[in-house]
């Protein structure tokens, strides 16, 4: 019926033309007949109306992607082509078609699509296609080409669903329609079909006359019926979100294309990340994984489980994108895999884990191999009776020093293999000696520098008592070696506005005394005996000095502040005391008043970074130099360009925290915890690392909170827990397959106690010359990492809109060489991903959206630059969860069991008006709540009687005796347990303002900034595969 | 009348002043053929017990370059109510409040007696004496703690309401806040950095906020003194306060002894300066080793090279000399102009670079002290008896003193040498040639006590053939402002007269009139003048020749018969003292290292005419248990 009247429509068809061909392609997925089904579904509303709206879209979008249309075709493609940019012609084309899809049943989507082709016959291959139909625009392209009809008719016959079931093998799954989907859920990641979808779809969109459609005017040109109206405008806007977000990368007309069609898509039937993670979780969760076997995939980092450590480094500390890397680097640039690893090398392990074994080789050091210094490890092959041993990483043969001898047993081992740990686990420590220290001198115990703002913002607001009274207690708990009764961790305090006070706070004072630094165009410091102390010996002057802290300043009009300055002061110091150690910089104002590094509120948008600040390099190189970190604690109530202030902070391995318009009743629990947290941290200082691989392929590139003065050694003033480095390799020749690839990332460190160390993580990966290992060898969280900061890294020196094409186009590519190459025969229609791949076209979405990739005005400079800043040094498991949230439903808690609620997928489609929802992505945590939320939940989790009384002021909860707040406090502090940063808790109510915020983080959505939809992107990639294909 | 001896001693008495010549030879040429210039020794405020200031304001002569004050010697017309200046014959109206004058009816200024008289004036604010302390904490511990006790004890000396400041220096600089409680307080500088008085200024947070104070800030009032109060404190308000800062210096902790008195100084100079500009106050500085680093650096600080000598000197071979001297030069003129005094103690056994430092002291009228230790009784009793008072309880110190020297028409002022700088006042009576600091009629003494010293070197002008009537005077007023040590402003005023004579009809006059103490005393300073800027040897010859002119023309002989050689008693000692003044230390400099030629020539150009002469022929004492010394 529909396609009649879109037949019939011309006149207006102009307006609608694409109407006619999408429905029919909806149809065609859920049953065989489309019009049964429209009519089924969208018996609210028309049936045929509803369809054109949808087939003009894909139409558009299949125009320009596919092959030029037949000149078949009703419509030229110039049509086409403005198409995209003018719905409105767009629908004419479409009209064209519908008439095929009359004849076949499900096709008829296709056609509509291929309606050139159609009078080729091409109807029927469109049919077969219902599953590709995601992309309208492959589809277009087969059908304009009439020759692609051949494939897809071949591959599918009749019924959609036969042909795509079969294709679906595991990690190919075509986008057949919705229904076929059932299937599919092993790993079938195949993106459903929309068959299903369309049914909801349309009726979403329909009743949903939803939002206010900027195309409606557009659609103004319609005669049709009051239907169409719902409709297109919920298409409309759809085409306006996808076009904004890629502008750059695709063309116009393709996402335009895209955007219609996924309302059809049903959600469910695309590759889901939470049915990956809770399938990783299912399988591995709980047990014991052994890192016995080179190239092992290992679990998610979202599945818990025990690691043993049996001769490869744990996955905590080395995450790779791939375990199998090519042999070749002709294979490898074909696969366009990146060829990374993402190294965490003080990652906490839980303490069922061992910890790491620490080797002392003597006065001569670690065994080193005289050739490529790579250190001993289970990578070295003993032979000549154990006389001597071969260099895994550069084959050279070495003699084994005499204390080192052992005999080999009858497989070749040495006999004390197990009793060493250098010889038998993928991670242990060596004692360095001399050799390997500054100076040749034995390093002193780092010291650590509280350095506070005490201008009067900050004095005002309350901060400096709170740090002064929070130190108190604090430096009780500095880091300490295990074996050690106190922490050797010195402390010096530092206050400043426009100058720089030092305390001497020597333990024999009666008091301690103040020395005040003005000249801050040459910041030095003022005494060395004194400024760093033991904090338990000189504990009454300390405590006597944070008490006088705040009154001193309390009546200070002082609004400028410095700050190159301050970090100068504070390396100085540490530098004339001849340790490493780390800066506690508490900081509210952009530093305007005269000295070195004075910035200037020019909050550009277009800006993100500034290595241009002279200033700040060379104070950056002399930190790094000199051992010094910077961990920078902003309290911003406006601008305070944090691309400048926390560039050394971020290449001295510090970290940056930022408390937007500090309150102090509501922001100091998170300010606080996030202080005692890193107070806390291990870490190590003064750190070099250096990452040493088998012959073939080398380290090329290093991403992370560290500082590179040549292109092999990774310098860090300090690099704690949380600090990732992504490290990516390249090809130098063919790697064998029988070697496989070793990777030996050697950190040299000074402990917190001061004793110099080595930390060394080794790992060997697989070579394969078959593309499908490498495929099926990925690791997608490491992947979206490496991208993460690849492309963050990129921002810097090339334009926003380039980094995001290349994101895209490799997307692309990964998965056309793999669908190209190890993917079974199938339509080329059908969106075939990998396995291991699956979710990474939502990931990728997900990273496309971060506001550092999105360069929108509204987006404060200062925001990207933190993102970009915090990403750039994060491990694996915090990019994962950065940007993909965990959304976990509360409603339906289980109340008896304490496990947490598996997490449902990022979209609005999951809220419910009924439910309570907790979102995290390991900066910031909501709690949602829909209107018609269970009273009795809330009851339990706020003590109000009903949804209007909840406070969304509060950024806790209150501590309730009652199973609901329990649980809930419970799974918060269980996923705040492993987070670097503390999230602070906003609650959010259903329609109310704040929950535009809350919605940015529905990932899969399209989002206000002009991200596209999870199904949009999914469509897009599908495009360009194709076209990659073609 | 009198014996020319007589009238001396008397006049020095009343009037501080000894003359070379007491009855000035009438015309130019005769004057250069005497040989010893015309000059005299100022004691400006040479102490007596029978002068009771008074308390207004002097009467000025209304003619504007000249402004001599009323002085005994003006003729007056009591009736018309006027009087004439002796010195530019201007007649000028007496002020109303004289209207009551008459013969019987003087004021003090017109009484002969009161040649010297004393006024007290009010003018401006007073403010309290300043003492800001600079003190070395590059010593041995022992020094140190000695140092440290005498400055507590100084404490107890000093007047209850001056302001004392302290500043530490080592390897860094440290101005201590002495206003805070609690916690003790100070700015830090690095001391390798010289920075202009505004900078100093600047950090220290002195110089006055220019951003308008913002809504809703508390206000701070900006009161003058309490900005400067953070560092200048009254004695009596933080003494304990002070004491216990002093009690807790630490030794400077750096490795190397890195002392940074060059940016120290600045500092104390900058502080001061920008606090209180043209206010009595003394810097103190006290230091146990050369300078070793930053601008002022004497000294490298390896040990591997010793401090300079005579012999590098010679040689131009040290290095950090000249930059050095200019940094401490600056500084001391800086000083000078805002009428702040420098006085350096200096306790070492080796040198501290009082050669490069001794301007500092020199041009402002500072003490300068040199030691082996802080830890003798000589730095002891010395540092003690510079707070000793004066018979009337009245410290011995005074400070900001101008000098403004006016003469007769005939005579032209040459130059002044002593703890002084030039102002620049050029005038009518300033002659062209310069003997010691000249080009001017007034100059600076920044810090005086009772017997501080300058020469004065006059120019006759009158020509030969423009006689002067017989009986005619010649007179000379100096008037000295200055700072008394109770904080009021003073002016004294000196005026003298004498008789002019023909040298050639009356040669025997001129001759019976010769000060020859005075002129031997005169004759050194300009030996010792010259001697800082040229060769040992070349002053040497030049004292020779004069000596050798003044017998020609006033010794009596035979040709060729060295024993008939006879001098009359007036110069029958006058060869003596220059034999001694030869010799001395003052002149030659073997044996000593430049640091103490400096602290000799330092405190020959400020000693009295007594102190100057025994310093010049040491007087050796007989001591017997039965009488006094002879």
């Amino acid at each position: 019926m529909s396609q009649q009247g879109y037949v019939a429509a011309p006149p207006y068809s102009q307006s609608q033309p694409g109407i006619g061909g999408f429905s029919a392609g909806f149809g065609s997925p859920n049953s065989s007949l489309h019009y049964g089904h429209y009519g089924d579904s969208n018996s609210s509303c028309s049936a045929p109306q509803p369809g054109v709206s949808k087939s003009t879209v894909p139409f558009g979008s299949s125009a320009p992607v596919g092959p030029p249309p037949p000149g078949t075709h009703q419509f030229s493609q110039t049509n086409f082509q403005n198409g995209p940019s003018t719905p409105g012609q767009q629908p004419h084309r479409f009209q064209g078609p519908p008439p095929p899809s009359n004849t076949g049943p499900s096709y008829p989507s296709y056609s509509h699509q291929s309606q050139p082709a159609y009078p080729n016959t091409a109807s029927a291959s469109s049919t077969t296609q219902l599953a590709t139909q995601l992309n309208s625009m492959q589809i277009n392209s087969y059908g304009p080409g009439t020759t692609p009809s051949s494939r897809v008719s071949s591959g599918h016959p009749a019924p959609f669903q036969g042909p795509q079931l079969p294709p679906p093998t595991q990690q190919q799954i075509a986008l057949p329609p919705g229904s076929q989907v059932p299937p599919p859920a092993n790993n079938v990641n195949g993106l459903c079909a929309q068959s299903s979808l369309p049914p909801m779809a349309r009726q979403d969109g329909i009743p949903g006359p939803v939002p206010p459609n900027p195309n409606l005017q557009q659609l103004s040109g319609q005669p049709p019926g009051p239907g169409y109206h719902p409709q297109q405008a919920n298409y409309g806007p759809q085409m306006a979100g996808s076009q904004l977000s890629y502008p750059g990368a695709f063309p116009g007309g393709p996402a335009q294309l895209v955007g219609p069609q996924q309302k059809k898509l049903d959600p469910d039937s695309i590759p889901s990340p939470i049915q990956v993670i809770e399938n990783d979780k299912a399988s591995k969760g709980g047990q014991i994984y052994a890192t016995n076997m080179r190239g092992q995939v290992p679990p998610l980092v979202t599945t818990d489980c025990v690691i043993q450590d049996q001769g490869h480094a744990s996955p905590r500390y080395i995450r790779c994108t791939t375990y199998c890397f090519p042999s070749s680097s002709d294979m490898a640039k074909q696969a366009r895999i990146p060829l990374a690893a993402v190294i965490q090398p003080f990652a906490v392990v839980p303490p069922n884990e061992t910890p790491l074994y620490v080797v002392n080789h003597g006065e001569t050091g670690p065994i080193r191999c005289n050739r490529c210094k790579a250190y001993m490890c289970p990578f070295m092959q003993f032979i000549e009776g154990g006389r001597r041993y071969q260099c895994g990483f550069c084959n050279c043969i070495n003699d084994v020093p005499p204390f080192f001898f052992q005999h080999l047993d009858h497989i070749g081992r040495r006999v004390d293999h197990y009793e060493r740990p250098e010889l038998s686990l993928g991670s242990y420590e060596y004692l360095a000696t001399l050799d390997y220290c500054r100076n040749n001198k034995p390093p002193k115990p780092p010291a650590y520098i509280f350095m506070i703002d005490v201008s009067y913002r900050n004095i005002n607001s309350g901060l400096v008592k709170l740090i002064c009274d929070e130190l108190k207690t604090l430096l009780d708990k500095l880091p300490r070696e295990e074996q050690e009764e106190s922490s050797a961790i010195r402390v010096g305090f530092v206050t400043y506005n426009k100058v720089l006070h030092f305390f001497n706070v020597k333990s024999s004072l009666a008091q301690p005394q103040m020395m005040v630094v003005s000249d801050v165009g040459e910041v030095f410091v003022p005494l060395l005996d004194g400024f760093l102390v033991n904090f338990q010996e000189s504990r009454s002057v300390v405590i006597n000095l944070l008490d006088q802290i705040p009154e001193m300043f309390a009546d200070t009009n002082e609004s400028e502040t410095i700050f190159a300055p301050v970090i100068q002061a504070g390396m100085e110091a540490l530098k004339a005391a001849e340790c490493a150690g780390k800066l506690f910089i508490f900081h509210s104002s952009l530093p305007t008043a005269e000295a070195p590094g004075k910035l200037r509120n020019r909050d550009d948008k277009k800006l993100l970074n500034t290595d241009k600040e002279k200033v700040f390099s060379t104070l950056t190189r002399d930190c790094v130099a000199n051992g010094c970190c910077v961990n920078l604690f902003l309290f911003p109530n406006q601008y305070v360009d944090v691309a400048s202030m926390g560039l050394v902070t971020m290449y001295t391995g510090g970290t940056l925290y930022k408390y937007n318009n500090f309150q102090l009743d509501a922001d100091s629990p998170q300010f606080l915890t996030d202080l005692r947290k890193d107070v806390g941290k291990k870490t190590g200082f003064d750190a070099i690392m250096r990452v040493r691989t088998s012959t073939g392929f080398r380290a090329t590139d290093f991403f992370g909170a560290i500082y590179m003065n040549n292109t092999t050694d990774v310098e860090m003033a300090a690099v704690d827990c949380d600090k990732a480095v992504t490290v990516e390799f390249k090809h130098d020749d063919k790697l064998n397959e029988d070697s496989g690839a070793l990777i030996q990332c050697a950190v040299l460190y000074t402990s917190i106690s001061g004793q110099r160390r080595l930390r060394i993580h080794n790992i060997g990966l697989n070579c394969s010359s078959q593309l499908a290992d490498v495929y099926k060898t990925c690791e997608t969280d490491a992947l979206i990492n490496f991208f993460a900061k690849s492309a963050f890294k990129a921002i810097l020196s090339q334009p926003l809109k380039t980094v995001r094409e290349i994101l895209v186009t490799q997307t692309a590519h990964m998965l056309a060489c793999y669908r190209k190459n190890c993917a079974g025969p199938s339509a080329v229609s059908q969106l075939i991903l990998p396995d291991a791949m699956k979710v990474l076209p939502v990931y990728m979405n997900c990273l496309l959206k971060s506001c550092v990739l999105v360069g929108r005005p509204e987006i404060p400079t200062d925001e990207r630059a933190y993102h970009r800043q915090l990403v750039l040094s994060m491990g694996v498991a915090d990019t994962q969860l950065f940007f993909y949230p965990q959304l976990l439903p509360l409603h339906s808690l289980d109340l008896k069991s304490d496990t947490v609620p598996a997490a449902v997928r990022c979209s609005e489609e999951r809220l419910s008006d009924g439910g309570v929802f907790l979102l995290a992505n390991g900066l910031s945590m909501f709690l949602w709540l829909g209107v018609s939320a269970p009273p009795e939940l809330i009851q339990g989790l706020f003590n109000v009687p009903s949804f209007a009384h909840i406070s969304t002021e509060a950024t806790s909860l209150p501590d309730l005796d009652n199973p609901f707040s329990k649980k809930l406090k419970s799974i918060l502090q269980h996923i705040q347990s492993q987070k670097p940063y503390t999230m602070k808790l906003m609650i959010v109510k259903q329609r109310e303002q704040p929950e535009m915020l809350f919605r940015q983080f529905l990932v899969e959505d399209k989002s206000i900034y002009g991200g596209a939809s999870y199904v949009d992107f999914l469509c897009c990639v599908h495009k360009e595969i194709c076209q990659l294909l073609s | 009348m009198a014996t020319y001896l007589e009238f001396i001693q008397q006049n020095e008495e009343r009037d501080g002043v000894r003359f070379s010549w007491n009855v000035w030879p009438s015309s130019r040429l005769e004057a250069t053929r005497m040989v010893v210039p015309l000059a005299c020794l100022l004691t400006p405020l040479k102490e007596r017990l029978d002068l009771p200031p008074v308390q207004y304001e002097p009467v000025l002569c209304s003619r504007p370059t000249c402004k001599a004050v009323l002085n005994p010697l003006c003729q007056v017309d009591y009736r018309a109510k006027l009087w004439a200046c002796n010195f530019c014959f201007q007649r000028n109206q007496f002020p109303p409040a004289y209207a009551g004058i008459s013969e019987v009816n003087q004021p003090a200024e017109l009484m002969p007696q009161f040649s010297t008289i004393e006024y007290i004036v009010q003018r401006g604010p007073q403010t309290p004496l300043i003492f800001l302390y600079v003190v070395d904490t590059c010593l041995e511990e022992d020094d140190l703690q000695a140092l440290k006790e005498s400055l507590q004890m100084s404490l107890s000396l000093l007047p209850p309401d001056a302001l004392v400041g302290l500043i530490t220096f080592g390897r860094m600089v440290q101005v201590h806040e002495l206003s805070c409680e609690g916690i003790s307080k100070s700015y830090v500088f690095r001391g390798t950095k010289d920075l202009t008085a505004k900078q100093i200024q600047d950090m220290l947070g002195l110089s006055r906020p220019a951003v308008p104070i913002q809504q809703g800030r508390p206000l701070q009032t900006p009161e003058q003194p309490v900005i400067s109060s953070r560092f200048l404190q009254p004695v009596h308000k933080i003494d304990m306060n002070l004491t216990d800062l002093l009690g807790e210096l630490q030794r400077d902790p750096w490795p190397r002894p890195l002392r940074s008195t060059g940016v120290a100084l600045s500092i104390a100079v900058g502080l001061l300066e920008g606090t209180f500009p043209n206010t009595g106050a003394r810097i103190m500085l006290f230091t146990g080793g050369p300078p070793t680093q930053g601008p002022g650096m004497v000294v490298g600080d390896e040990l591997k090279t010793p401090i300079r000598s005579w012999h590098d000197i010679e040689k131009d071979n040290a290095r950090f000399m000249k930059k050095a001297t200019k940094h401490y030069e600056t500084l001391a003129n800086r000083t000078a102009a805002n009428g702040h005094c420098i006085d350096i103690y200096a306790c070492a056994l080796d040198q501290t670079g009082l050669l490069e430092m001794k301007c500092c002291a020199n041009l402002t009228g500072g003490q300068m002290v040199m030691g082996d230790s802080f830890n003798t009784s000589l730095f002891k009793q010395t540092f003690q008896r510079v707070f000793n008072k004066g018979f009337n309880g009245e410290f011995r110190m005074a400070f900001g003193a101008s000098l403004d020297v006016k003469t007769s028409r005939e005579l032209k002022i040459a130059g002044a040498i002593g703890p002084c700088i030039s102002l620049n006042a050029k005038g009518p009576c300033v002659s062209e040639n310069e003997l010691g600091i000249g080009g001017t009629s007034q100059w600076k003494i920044c810090s005086l006590d009772p017997s501080t010293t300058l020469a004065i070197y006059f120019e006759v002008v009158n020509q030969h053939n423009a006689p002067i009537p017989q009986g005619g005077r010649g007179a000379v007023q100096f008037v000295t402002q200055y700072q008394h040590s109770s904080t009021q402003k003073r002016i004294r005023v000196t005026t003298i007269a004498r008789n002019w004579a023909d040298a050639q009809s009356q040669l025997q006059h001129i001759e019976a009139a010769f000060d020859q103490e005075a002129a031997a005393v005169l004759m050194a300073r300009l030996g010792v003048y010259r001697a800082e800027s040229e060769e040992g040897p070349d002053v040497l010859r030049w004292l020779d020749r004069q000596l050798i002119r003044l017998c020609q023309k006033f010794g009596q002989y035979n040709k060729d018969d060295p024993n008939s050689f006879r001098l009359s008693e007036s110069f029958s000692l006058y060869p003596q003292f220059m034999f001694h003044l030869r010799r001395s230390p003052f002149l030659q400099v073997f044996n000593n290292s430049p640091d103490e030629s400096s602290y000799y020539r330092h405190h020959f150009a400020r000693q009295d005419l007594t102190q100057s002469l025994i310093m010049i022929q040491p007087i050796l004492y007989a001591y017997s248990f039965h009488g006094p010394p002879e």
